[in-house]
């Protein structure tokens, strides 16, 4: 079974959930026997390695066609990279930012490495992230003729024009796997556009695949979309290797509390905020650190100070995988306090670094673990009682501690790419039973 | 003549209100007056009320030949004074036909008995005295919170003078015997066992409702037959907890027409009768002695401990707890010895276990917290704030004990110059003498 996947990000350039949960997928699939991933994804050229990228005339859009060989599998899966400024996150505006440095960059010299194909196709540059999306499924389509395969799969609603245009010219069966809504990206304020991408995505696909019952409630009261179309697959983790050493000593010997992940309104940065002040109202001894980048960055540094508690409040900024590691490493708890959270891969990764973590409700990984400590994002009174508690009384810290990191070990990609496998069959199914009603006509 | 023993169980807890670590320190006020109010108007209109009136009425109609028991703990009661009193007149009343005897308890239906043995019989004397003063009888039997049982456990019991005692017919203690025999205490036999029919009362309490049960719907007559199936027992011991009349069974499941129509059915079968614990006691003899070395309960499929004392969450709050019982001997306040008790209610354990996770099994009674984390955290909070109280009554910090110390030294130093004063002047006069 080949499979067409328009997806995002591969290591070693990864920026958050979305890529990660797309690698491990695509590599869980590369385990079962009989499962072609064809990938596909968009390169943005902001900050990015551009000797690959031929920044564009009209009309071309460079593509590279890589080969990516996975550990413990002997198989390799072919990936395309698309040249393209569409990165996951971005909103209109930041896009633009995006957009406009580039085209000072534009004018330089261009290098074609031997392994870069090019397509050609009608069609119009223009710094506006919608029609690059449109750019996008043209290269889709483009790639969609040129190869053979039985299933399309897209990731997000930037990728869902892409799946429909290769869906409308091959006849293939479309799987959207949607990983956020709009809804839990915007905090409630709905791009209409957006809005409508992601419905007609999902209105055009075959099956739908959410992170969470969480998501899957939101597309079915939402989006209108009738319920047995969509299927809840939980993601996963990598099974990280014990001997991962910090190489970063903690340099104090406070109890580190850690809020991970982008600074945004989704993230609830606010009430881990909140939930400090409280904690810090009642004990010593301990640290809080913001580890992330984000819009609302700013307003907490200032919102810290406004505290009164910039002194116990740290924020490191962006992280990188080792980064990540190494903050792991060196945090007692993890607090991820988000508003609306399709899955939230960070608490996962935690709990196998052996950090007891503290999860809002408002989550789709709430549906998953047990060993972990729940509250609502709102209740930044309850919040703070956890941590204390996990902070101050060592038997819950041991026992979410150890269970957690059990529990966690326990869900496995592979796991989550056979249920995946499933839906494929089961739509590849239904196509043939329906086919030959359609030949006949 | 098989005797069918009925002893029910009520029970409430005081449980806490959402107690933040901000409140330790501040707020000494523990308790959730709200909820614990809630549930008792509720369940004592389901159960409690309906239920009592039917015994009521089941006890005049057959005049002496139906009668049950009661274990009550010390914090039903508690409660039934605050929100339901009428409850506890319904109580008074059964109590005056003389067909219903009250069982002895732990006070608070603490774990007591798994720790602290003086603890043990005060929170058993307190209970009983409790029960003398709103029943007017002295109870003789004991029955352990959550049927908690093993061989030293009995000699206790038995040496506080009880003739019997009630716990679980547990399969793996048993093994091939059955529980509807009268046993004995393997140390003093003087204490007689009473073993609980786990398949019957269970078939009471957990399943009569049940739709999908191969046997539903379960009819007083079919309950009658299986009592009389075996035709060499002698007792059928139905230990339920109460609130399976109404509230675990719902009115609407028939729970209460099947109560109306059981002593009916049984009497008239001309093999059964009704007894209660202390009458089986005189009317049986012991068939053998029952071997419990570790200790079991009626709770879950395990039958033992691990669904109050089997995480390390438990554990921890458990021996915090009873590490201050020394000092608690020390301390005469009446709001501290009232949270005391209500912090040893073996419920706020219950609530810490994490084994519904396994065995998917939900427990069932009513719980307040949405997790065990959530439980346990709430539990250490309201401890740690007691803790710091009981440190007010009975200092401890080092400093006070060093003055305490040094007080000690200058009255041995004085005493010692005293007698030193007083060898010396015997001395002189000694010298003197020899002179």
């Amino acid at each position: 079974m080949k499979v067409l996947m328009f997806g995002w990000e591969f290591p070693p350039h990864i920026s958050g959930g979305l890529g990660t949960a797309c690698y491990g997928l695509t590599r869980g699939l590369s385990q079962i026997g009989d499962i072609n991933v064809l990938f596909v994804v968009p390169k943005a050229h902001g900050d990015e390695d551009q000797s690959n990228i031929s920044l564009m005339g009209a009309n071309n859009v460079p593509v590279s066609v890589k080969k990516l060989r996975f550990s413990k599998s002997d198989k390799s899966i072919n990936y395309i990279e698309v040249g393209s400024n569409l990165i996951p996150y971005v909103s209109e505006n930041e896009y633009l930012k995006l957009s406009e440095k580039n085209i000072s960059e534009n004018y330089q010299p261009v290098t074609i490495n031997n392994d870069e194909a090019r397509f050609n196709f009608s069609g119009t540059y223009n710094n506006n992230l919608y029609d690059e999306i449109y750019e996008y499924s043209i290269v889709a389509k483009v790639i969609a003729k040129n190869n053979e395969f039985d299933i399309i799969h897209a990731h997000d609603w930037l990728t869902f024009p892409a799946g429909i245009a290769a869906k409308k010219i091959s006849g293939k069966p479309l799987i959207i796997h949607v990983h956020s809504t709009d809804f839990d990206r915007s905090g409630g304020k709905i791009n209409p556009r957006v809005f409508n991408i992601e419905k007609e995505g999902m209105e055009m696909a075959d099956h739908i695949i959410t992170v969470s019952n969480l998501t899957r409630n939101i597309i079915i009261d939402k989006y209108g979309i009738n319920a047995d179309k969509i299927t809840t697959v939980y993601n996963a983790v990598e099974p990280v290797s014990e001997n991962v050493k910090s190489k970063l000593k903690k340099g104090v010997k406070d109890k580190i509390v850690t809020f991970l992940g982008r600074i945004t309104v989704q993230k609830g940065p606010e009430y881990f905020l909140e939930a400090a002040r409280l904690v810090l109202k009642k004990m010593d001894g301990v640290r809080f650190v913001m580890a992330g980048s984000g819009d609302m960055m700013n307003d907490m540094v200032k919102r810290a100070a406004e505290l009164k508690i910039a002194d116990k409040v740290h924020f490191t900024g962006f992280l990188k995988g080792d980064e990540v590691t190494d903050m792991l490493h060196m945090s007692d708890v993890l607090v991820m306090p988000s508003v609306s959270e399709p899955f939230g891969i960070v608490p996962l990764e935690a709990m196998q670094s052996n950090v007891p973590v503290i999860i809002s409700y408002q989550s789709g990984v709430s549906e998953v673990v047990k060993y972990a400590l729940k509250v609502n994002f709102w209740d930044t009174y309850e919040m703070a009682d956890a941590i204390y508690g996990l902070l101050n009384y060592p038997s819950i810290w041991r026992l979410i501690r150890r269970e957690g990191k059990d529990e966690v070990d326990n869900l496995l990609w592979k796991n989550s790419a056979k249920n995946v496998h499933e839906i494929y069959l089961k739509v590849l199914k239904k196509k043939q039973d329906n086919l030959p009603c359609t030949t006949e006509l | 003549m098989k005797s069918i023993c009925f002893c029910f169980e009520v029970h409430q807890p005081f449980r806490f209100r959402r107690y933040r670590f901000f409140d330790i320190g501040n707020d000494h006020y523990y308790y959730d007056d709200y909820t614990n109010e809630t549930f008792m108007h509720d369940i004592a209109e389901q159960c409690y009320l309906p239920a009592n009136k039917v015994l009521l009425e089941l006890i005049k109609k057959y005049k002496g030949a139906f009668k049950v028991s009661f274990s009550i703990t010390g914090t039903a009661i508690e409660q039934f004074n605050l929100y339901a009193p009428e409850v506890l007149d319904s109580f008074r009343k059964l109590a005056k036909t003389g067909q219903v005897e009250f069982l002895s308890e732990t006070y608070s239906h603490s774990l007591a008995s798994l720790k602290d043995e003086e603890l043990f019989a005060n929170q058993i004397k307190k209970h009983d005295d409790l029960i003398k003063k709103y029943f007017d009888v002295s109870p003789v039997i004991f029955k352990n919170t959550e049927l908690i049982y093993n061989d030293r456990i009995g000699e206790i019991v038995a040496d506080m003078g009880f003739r019997g005692m009630l716990t679980e017919g547990a399969k793996h203690i048993l093994g091939w015997k059955s529980p509807d025999f009268l046993y004995c205490n393997v140390i003093n036999p003087r204490l007689k066992i009473l073993l609980r029919n786990v398949a019957l009362s269970d078939d009471l309490s957990y399943r009569f409702s049940n739709k999908n049960w191969s046997k539903y719907p379960l009819t007083a007559e079919k309950f009658v037959d299986w009592m009389n199936a075996d035709k060499k027992s002698e007792i059928i011991n139905l230990f339920i907890n109460y609130d399976s009349f109404g509230k675990r069974q719902p009115a609407s499941s028939g729970i209460f027409d099947f109560l109306k129509k059981l002593p009916e059915v049984s009497l008239n079968s001309g093999k059964l009768k009704f007894a209660t614990p202390s009458e089986v006691i005189d009317e049986y003899q012991p068939v053998s002695s029952v071997h419990v070395p570790n200790t079991i309960s009626w709770a879950d499929e395990e039958r033992d401990l691990s669904a109050w004392l089997g995480n390390e969450m438990q554990d921890e709050a458990f021996n915090k707890l009873y590490a201050l019982s020394e000092k608690m001997k020390l301390v005469k306040d009446k709001d501290m010895i009232r949270d005391w008790d209500y912090l040893q209610t073996s419920d706020h354990f219950y609530y810490m276990c994490t084994k519904v996770f396994s065995d998917g099994e939900i427990h069932d009674s009513f719980n307040p917290y949405e997790s065990p984390y959530e439980a346990f955290i709430n539990y250490m909070n309201v401890l740690s704030d007691f803790i710091l109280r009981l440190d007010t009554f009975v200092p401890e910090n080092s400093a006070e004990k060093i003055k305490n110390l040094e007080k000690l030294l200058k009255e041995k130093d004085i005493e010692i110059f005293k007698f030193t004063k007083e060898l010396k002047d015997k001395e002189c006069v000694l010298n003197l003498k020899k002179e």
